[in-house]
């Protein structure tokens, strides 16, 4: 898959561009608050219908403006497809691929397979274990259409648990069993599609990080789940009293975690910056073999700023390792371009430096 | 926004009015103002009415339905099936049941559907009083008939336990496509039922 290009009006601080982009790398460098991520954030929002930054429509037209439009053109399998947005203040944005408008926006989430690596990503080493099950339940949703529905089913099964624990009228044990037996059903399911994920994640990761460090750290990832060794439904029959003196279900499938570490040791406690950092790239790498799996096209990789807390060596292996024929079109924001012009003439592929000033790109 | 009203009783009024599900305090003025327009007579027929609708209403004894009488014009009906009874989860159902008139038999209204979230238990509903029911009269079969969602499929499952000792016959309305629906348009959950459910043709245009 291919952005083609791309033009913009009014997206944040980018007042309008017009580009167009070579089918491999795509460089745009400026220093700090030129526009650079404003331009990934735009193709982001062409896939997602949404800015990754700010959720917020109205915020994402340029201050002094009353709209915004962003138009690309993709080439997508043998198909052109032209995607139009358009968001007026105080109005219902409008997505319209070729020409027709979409009559719901989920209808386009899905079309245009995208990555983003950006420094919010620090979250899923840094953070609870919540952030980990959305990584899990993002990436699984994307190719099974009833993973989403079966946990909302389970997580509204849980919700209504809850409530009978903390309600002391409420003692009937047939109402904890019915509740219970909906929580089992498709809690088992969302542990058996976890598992399967991470069963066949894994080996894309280490092997994505084992090449951008060389060998040099030995790194783990795996599914912690309750589930793994003993049955959900006698859990949750067995501490029913205890949880009805917590007042909250302590045993279920929204306990799961994702252990991520080095060495011996969790990758939170002893990883340094630039550790993390591969350790996050790698595991996003591997969610984008993933989804060219499902999706059976090369989905575009958009690197935001990735590159300030790693050596250079292992900045070369990244660049060396997407470069490659398993990846597809590439977007990278960065400060200087001092590198890229040495890199890319090197790596003999289509590529193109653009120079973000003020929202202009030159 | 705060509104200044001229008048308490004006605000008091409105006040009241605003309280009723889907009454804004903008609709709440329009109509308190269109009242004080009307004759003193047909407001206080207006008002009369509510307060005779409250402290007069009789819920059937039998069944849980609204009713003029202690027992219901359905359940004191003699040509209807009284060995079949439909559990719905309020009045509204009984009458979209009744308006379809492919149901002769009686109803049992439960007045509302189990949800711990929202604080209601099935001592706050009348399931005791249908097993009571079941075993006192001659009745032949429960119809579930109540919403879709978890807590009527909840409700369905906590019925049917408290049900089955008495070994009578219970069943639950279909699942499927709507009528006149296209296939591609039905939801995947919808679709899937009704093939796992479905039906001998013979039977599809009875």
């Amino acid at each position: 898959m291919r952005l083609n290009s791309i033009s913009i009006l009014n997206y944040k601080n980018i007042a309008q561009a017009d580009l167009e982009f070579p089918a491999k790398i795509n460089c745009f460098v400026g220093n700090n608050g030129m526009g650079k991520t404003n331009l990934l954030d735009a193709i982001y929002y062409l896939s997602f219908c949404k800015s990754h930054s700010n959720s917020v429509d109205s915020q994402n037209i340029k201050h002094d403006a009353d709209f915004l439009m962003l138009q690309g053109k993709y080439s997508l399998r043998e198909n052109e497809e032209e995607i139009y947005c358009g968001i007026k203040r105080r109005q219902k944005k409008q997505f319209k691929r070729n020409k027709k408008e979409y009559p719901r926006l989920a209808d386009h989430i899905g079309l245009l397979p995208l990555v983003l690596i950006s420094p919010k990503d620090d979250g899923l080493i840094a953070e609870g274990s919540d952030e980990r099950r959305k990584f899990m339940d993002g990436v699984i949703s994307q190719y099974n259409s009833q993973y989403l529905n079966a946990l909302m089913q389970y997580n509204h099964a849980l919700k209504q648990r809850n409530a009978l624990l903390k309600n002391e009228m409420m003692t009937d044990a047939t109402l904890f069993e019915i509740w219970e037996e909906q929580m089992v059903m498709y809690g088992n399911y969302i542990y058996g599609e976890r598992k399967q994920f991470v069963e066949r994640f894994i080996p894309l990761f280490q092997q994505n990080y084992s090449f951008i460090s060389e060998d040099k750290e030995l790194v783990g990832l795996e599914y912690k789940s309750q589930l793994h060794d003993a049955s959900l439904a006698e859990k949750l029959v067995k501490n029913r009293e205890r949880d009805r003196i917590i007042g909250f279900s302590m045993n279920g499938i929204h306990k799961d975690d994702l252990e991520m570490t080095l060495g011996e040791h969790p990758m939170k406690r002893v990883g340094s910056q630039g550790q993390n950092k591969t350790y996050l790239i790698s595991l996003k790498l591997a969610q984008f073999s993933f989804l060219k799996q499902t999706h059976g096209v090369k989905p575009i990789l958009l690197l935001d700023d990735i590159f300030d807390k790693l050596d250079e060596k292992r900045v070369t292996k990244i660049v060396e390792l997407v470069a490659g024929d398993e990846f597809g079109q590439i977007f990278i924001s960065d400060k200087s371009s001092k590198h890229w012009e040495e890199i890319l003439p090197r790596i003999n592929q289509s590529s193109r430096i653009f120079k973000v000033v003020d929202g202009e790109i030159v | 926004m705060s509104q200044l009203y001229s008048s308490t009783l004006l605000e008091n009024a409105v006040n009241e009015f605003a309280k009723l599900p889907g009454i804004g305090r903008k609709t709440a003025l329009r109509l308190v103002l269109h009242l004080l327009k009307q004759s003193e007579e047909d407001v206080e027929l207006f008002g009369n009415t509510f307060i005779r609708l409250r402290k007069e209403i009789i819920y059937c004894k039998v069944c849980h339905n609204i009713s003029d009488t202690e027992v219901c014009h359905i359940c004191s009906n003699p040509g209807r099936d009284a060995q079949t009874i439909c559990v719905v989860e309020n009045i509204k159902d009984v009458m979209a049941i009744e308006n379809t008139q492919q149901y002769k038999g009686l109803y049992h209204v439960l007045g509302g559907i189990i949800s711990p979230m929202d604080g209601v238990g099935p001592n706050d509903l009348e399931i005791e009083s249908l097993v009571k029911r079941v075993q006192d009269e001659e009745i032949k079969e429960v119809i579930l008939a109540l919403s879709t969602t978890m807590e009527g499929d909840t409700t369905n499952f906590y019925i049917f336990r408290k049900l089955s000792p008495t070994g009578i016959k219970i069943t639950t309305i279909a699942r499927g496509i709507a009528i006149g629906d296209e296939l591609e348009y039905a939801d995947e959950v919808t679709l899937g039922r009704s093939i796992v459910n479905r039906v001998d043709f013979t039977n599809s245009f009875k």
